[in-house]
């Protein structure tokens, strides 16, 4: 009959109003800044460095890989130097630039040093378009635990990996230079 | 539960002045007045509170009713809607007029300076006028004319001209593409609801609409007859083009001519145009329930409240249709207009005539059946001419 197909559309719009009252399945808003969606475990935003103990011994060694593989190049790595200017494994300076990276994560799979990582952080709005979003070394350094706990699966593989790691080269009668693993995480 | 000493009289007597209670006020006010001023003063002063009372409702009818649409249409599409400022987002239109109050007035160079400012006036002055009208409850109509219902209408039409005025004054072809649409849109659909009105003009034998309100008493509501349900739903439908809102949103087809005739008009002039248009809204439903809907009759409840229930449920009505239809096409508008509602509210006129000298059964039984008949004929003669589906193709070699 004429006008019967405008009563279905009304009655299926009408049926949508009140299921958002009644029905689980009305409403799938998450009201983010209140409520969130669980995290991804493989989400990967930007990236941090990891320390085992302390804050000041970060495993990165300032080998320069990552900043070399960087594709938009916002990775600024120098090498402290101790009094008598010898060159040690640690950086001076790591600067990643966050209005730069693309969060592609290649430094994380190049990185020999299990060192850098990708992390879960996205709210990192800043009232200051430059500086603040330059990210000095101490802004990125986490400890290996914060790692374990945002993505456990992955931290579960290269602990042990790193175990065995160890082992090997404790077995070894002359301490080797630290071994090029190439695993990817 | 209840005090024992409280009885069903008491919840009467204080229904009555919950009923009274905005009459009242203004009675206290009036002596009060009348103790101060002399006599010709304290007439102003009765006029003042009645004009000062709709011109303050009416933008927060407004207001509201911009948060009610996009709320409803919001769930309608499995939103939540505005929720951010205050609780359910109540704050929300509060917020929009600031920003509207706030943004910056641009004016066309090639505009008609005058008529670019003059129409957003002009086009909520009859949006607000119309509110007076109203029997907003039981003695709460701020004006009872005797020709109210003509007055209506009268004052609503004009507001298709101040439209026009806009569109013409921004020099632009969106503009009046939109408001050439609108004039042909309103004349034509002002004909069908003026006939479907008619239908209750005949039965009271009266214009004012305080007193076609007073002749539905209780429950003895137009809708519930024949001419009245179908007057109700034709004027229904010639109202929701009356106001320009969807499906008959042509005026404004945001796909296809950018925001039609208001598409020069930016801050608060371009929230006047959107006041009138929500005024419009509310005061074609609540007339199209004063008419058919008994207006503010209604038991138990104080007849305000009920005058506020029926107006808002219509209201939703048409929300529901913006949530529902996709907009209509030119011909369809004005087929529709001219093939459909004309006809059907001419007949509803024959069959309020009937039911006016046949006795009640003969009028039920000759009402429905004229009614479903003609229904039946209008809508086989406005069904499309369907292609035959074995037709042969013969493509050329």
């Amino acid at each position: 009959m004429w006008g019967t197909g405008v009563l279905k559309g009304m009655a299926v719009t009408i049926k949508n109003f009140f299921d958002t009252y009644t029905s689980k399945n009305g409403i799938f808003t998450v009201e983010y800044p209140e409520k969130r969606l669980p995290e991804k475990e493989r989400f990967r935003n930007f990236p941090i460095l990891v320390y085992d103990e302390k804050p000041e011994e970060l495993r990165c060694v300032a080998c320069d890989i990552c900043a070399k593989e960087c594709p938009p190049k916002c990775i600024t790595i120098v090498k402290a130097k101790d009094a008598q200017g010898k060159p040690l494994k640690q950086p001076e300076v790591f600067d990643i630039d966050f209005t730069v990276c693309m969060n592609c994560g290649i430094c994380e799979e190049t990185c020999p040093f299990d060192a850098i990582y990708m992390d879960h952080e996205f709210e990192l709005a800043e009232y200051d378009r430059m500086d603040a979003l330059i990210y000095k070394k101490e802004r990125l350094s986490r400890p290996w635990t914060h790692f374990e706990k945002i993505r456990p699966t992955d931290a579960k593989e290269i602990n042990e990996r790193r175990a065995k790691d160890a082992t090997k080269t404790a077995a070894a009668v002359k301490p080797a230079p630290p071994q090029a693993s190439n695993q990817q995480t | 539960m209840l005090d024992p000493r409280f009885r069903g009289s008491d919840i009467k007597e204080c229904m009555e002045n919950l009923d009274q209670i905005f009459v009242q006020a203004k009675r206290t006010v009036m002596n009060l007045a009348e103790s101060v001023l002399p006599q010709p003063l304290v007439l102003l002063v009765s006029m003042l509170i009645s004009i000062g009372v709709i011109a303050a409702i009416g933008p927060v009818i407004m207001m509201y009713l911009t948060w009610l649409e996009r709320k409803v249409v919001g769930r309608i599409q499995n939103r939540i809607g505005p929720n951010r400022v205050g609780k359910f987002g109540l704050l929300q239109p509060i917020a929009d007029g600031i920003k509207m109050l706030t943004k910056e007035d641009i004016v066309p160079e090639g505009a008609d300076h005058i008529l670019h400012f003059l129409s957003p006036v002009l086009v909520v002055v009859p949006a607000l006028l119309v509110l007076g009208l109203l029997p907003w409850g039981r003695n709460m109509a701020a004006v009872d004319l005797q020709v109210g219902l003509l007055l209506f209408f009268a004052i609503t039409s004009t507001g298709t001209l101040s439209i026009f005025l806009g569109a013409w004054g921004s020099r632009n072809k969106f503009s009046l593409l939109g408001a050439l649409r609108a004039v042909a849109q309103l004349i034509s659909y002002e004909i069908p609801q003026v006939f479907s009105a008619v239908v209750v003009i005949m039965h009271t034998q009266t214009i004012s609409i305080v007193e076609i309100v007073n002749a539905q008493p209780g429950f003895n509501w137009f809708v519930f007859t024949p001419w009245g349900f179908t007057g109700l739903v034709l004027f229904y439908i010639a109202s929701v083009a009356e106001c320009n809102r969807t499906p008959f949103d042509l005026p404004e087809a945001e796909s296809e001519i950018v925001a039609g005739f208001h598409t020069e008009y930016s801050g608060m002039k371009f929230a006047l145009f959107y006041m009138a248009e929500f005024l419009q809204v509310f005061s074609l439903s609540a007339l199209a329930a004063a008419l058919f809907l008994g207006g503010w009759q209604g038991p138990f409840l104080p007849s305000w409240i009920w005058f506020f229930l029926k107006t808002y449920g219509l209201i939703f009505i048409m929300l529901w249709f913006r949530g529902t239809f996709p907009r209509l096409r030119v011909d369809q508008l004005m087929g529709f207009a001219w093939k459909f509602l004309l006809p059907m509210s001419m007949i509803n006129i024959v069959v309020v005539g009937i039911w006016t000298y046949a006795s009640p059964i003969v009028a039920w039984v000759l009402g429905i059946l004229i009614i479903a008949i003609s229904f039946g004929v209008l809508a086989k003669l406005n069904t499309r001419y369907h292609i035959e589906r074995n037709r042969k193709f013969i493509l050329a070699e």
